[in-house]
């Protein structure tokens, strides 16, 4: 069995985003990196299946700068078996169909029998790869999964949805799986665990080591950030304090009801 | 331009936000072009009354067996031959569960570019703001065609305006997906009717000083007053006190209610970007630094356990009256 997890290197969540002067970038100068939140609960699961069926290989791989090189790492220090950076450098313009196409090169190569990866990266949001990925490949994908389990005849997978309610899905694979937070508790890396994980088999590569061309990568990446803005600040508020609690109390709801109108 | 705009409905019930999406693709045709609106599910003919007057031309109705319960490959088919029928330049969804899954098998199906949770589009229906971050910043986007575009709005931030349309229904051929790989069994329904973070016009939303999971209860009662739902923080979550679907912040929902309360949170950075964006904000904390109190409309310094209950009781009296 193989499995592929791919993951992306995100701003740690403490992190104040820095615009550039000319608000055209992010200024990334201070910022520290992560595997992105959700990302690791895909690697987990991915060791969870490798622990009930051997042989089982899983391959951690990232499209980013070669710096997220360490993030690999940190996933083969979990316990994963060998590492791939797809370097980005000078493919920074892609957007997300492009990266998908990216994606699923690697995927045709590696050609696992399921893939995980984090519901939505924490910098841009989007929640757009897993499931792009999965339509370039013609495969199915559940996304925000937060529970699956093997049957005698492929998975069950339970995704989230409004209101906490649960979609309950059988699927055969090859297939692509977000996870989401309460699918399982990720382990912590221990010591022995990064000494090995220096060891393990780790791959750089260049798109065009997949046979992509930058050109028509750039040609599917038909959307495009302008430029950044910081969300209006919010005008001062009116904060009680020393007064009775009922006093106070009646106060706010006072304003809530003829100055903000809300109820 | 011609505007396709996909109506979700569960369960045969159109999702509210459809008609923020409709008077959003009105203003974008103008007046001259064609909007039309697409229903997939299972006996659902009767929607397309509750679509007239709200400025869609037609109706184009996927119903069949086979759709009668979400499933992103079939769904996508049905979805994929009303993009290839009408062949819109724009195509406009809600930044929903739903809208989320799907909006991104369409967009690589057609090779066409995506930008979803939108807070503004221009008239062209070609530059766009959107969140990142959980919103810590916004995204100046813009697509770099003019041909068929993908997009979904973020709900409860666009009006809902009615306008002229006759809404045609018109029957989509739909073949039937038995060979999909992928199957729904079911949806396992909750026992609570609350509206989720994401959609809920207000939120009472508790941190780590509630305590225990069994405290949750002060403020279960609060929002039931006020018809609020019930939300967390990362640290009231990760403590135990509150399910992972309750989480408001960057690693969890994104929320934009009109009246958000927030008792016994301190205001983490990753909690403030992701209620920021709410319009009337309360905030109940002993600490009179919380973070929290930067962002809040009105703010009580107070012991959450004295000032909720007797903000429930107010609320109650005002409800009733």
């Amino acid at each position: 069995m193989k499995i592929v997890v791919l993951l992306k290197q995100t701003p740690d969540t403490e992190t104040q985003v820095q615009l550039s002067d000319d608000k055209k970038t992010i200024d990334h100068s201070a910022t520290k990196f992560i595997v992105n939140p959700y990302d690791e609960y895909a690697i987990e699961e991915a060791l969870k299946i490798k622990e009930g069926n051997s042989p089982c290989e899983v391959v951690v791989a990232t499209f980013g700068p070669a710096a997220s090189k360490e993030r690999v790492v940190r996933a083969l220090a979990m316990g994963a078996d060998r590492g791939i950076v797809i370097e980005n450098t000078e493919y920074e313009s892609l957007d997300a169909l492009g990266i998908s196409h990216v994606l699923a090169a690697l995927l045709t190569k590696e050609g696992p029998d399921m893939v995980f990866c984090g519901k939505q990266a924490i910098d841009d949001d989007n929640m757009h790869v897993p499931t792009m990925t999965a339509e370039l490949m013609g495969w199915p994908s559940i996304n925000v999964v937060t529970s699956m389990s093997k049957q005698d005849d492929g998975w069950q997978v339970e995704r989230e949805i409004e209101g906490g309610q649960k979609e309950v899905y059988a699927v055969k694979g090859p297939f692509i799986v977000g996870a989401h937070k309460s699918l399982n508790q990720p382990r912590y890396v221990a010591v022995p665990g990064i000494m090995r994980a220096k060891r393990k088999p780790f791959d750089l590569l260049k798109p065009s080591d997949l046979g992509l061309d930058r050109a028509e990568l750039e040609a599917v990446s038909k959307t495009r950030i302008e430029s950044y803005t910081y969300p209006p600040a919010k005008p001062k508020g009116q904060i009680f304090q020393g007064e009775s609690v009922e006093v106070m109390v009646d106060k706010v709801v006072k304003l809530l009801r003829e100055e903000a109108k809300v109820i | 331009m011609k505007v396709l705009v996909f109506c979700e409905q569960r369960d045969a019930k159109l999702k509210s936000n459809v008609f923020e999406l409709l008077s959003a693709a009105r203003r974008l045709a103008g007046s001259s072009a064609e909007v039309c609106a697409l229903v997939v599910g299972e006996n659902i003919s009767s929607l397309t009354a509750e679509l007239k007057g709200w400025g869609c031309d037609t109706v184009l109705v996927a119903d069949h067996s086979d759709l009668g319960i979400y499933n992103v490959l079939s769904y996508a088919q049905a979805f994929a031959s009303a993009v290839t029928e009408f062949a819109p330049e724009l195509v406009l969804g809600i930044a929903s569960p739903m809208g989320r899954d799907l909006f991104p098998r369409l967009a690589a199906r057609f090779k066409a570019p995506l930008l979803t949770d939108l807070l503004a589009i221009d008239a062209e229906g070609k530059s766009a703001t959107k969140p990142m971050y959980a919103g810590k910043i916004l995204a100046e986007s813009c697509f770099t065609t003019d041909a068929l575009r993908f997009a979904t709005l973020r709900p409860n931030v666009f009006a809902a305006e009615a306008s002229e349309g006759a809404a045609n229904p018109k029957p989509l051929a739909f073949a039937g997906s038995s060979d999909n790989p992928l199957k729904t069994l079911k949806i396992t329904k909750l026992a609570s009717q609350e509206a989720d973070l994401t959609e809920a016009s207000s939120i009472v939303s508790g941190g780590r000083s509630l305590g225990s999971a069994d405290n949750f209860a002060i403020l279960r009662e609060c929002a039931q007053v006020i018809g609020a739902s019930v939300g967390a923080s990362r640290a009231a979550v990760d403590s135990g006190y509150a399910s992972h679907d309750m989480q408001v912040g960057q690693t969890g929902k994104t929320v934009n209610p009109s009246l958000y309360v927030a008792c016994g949170i301190s205001g983490s950075i990753q909690h403030l970007a992701g209620m920021r964006t709410a319009k009337t904000i309360v905030a109940i904390n002993t600490d009179p630094d919380a973070p929290i109190f930067s962002v809040a409309s009105y703010g009580i310094v107070a012991d959450l356990f004295e000032a909720v209950p007797i903000l429930t009781q107010k609320l109650g009296k005002i409800v009733e009256d």
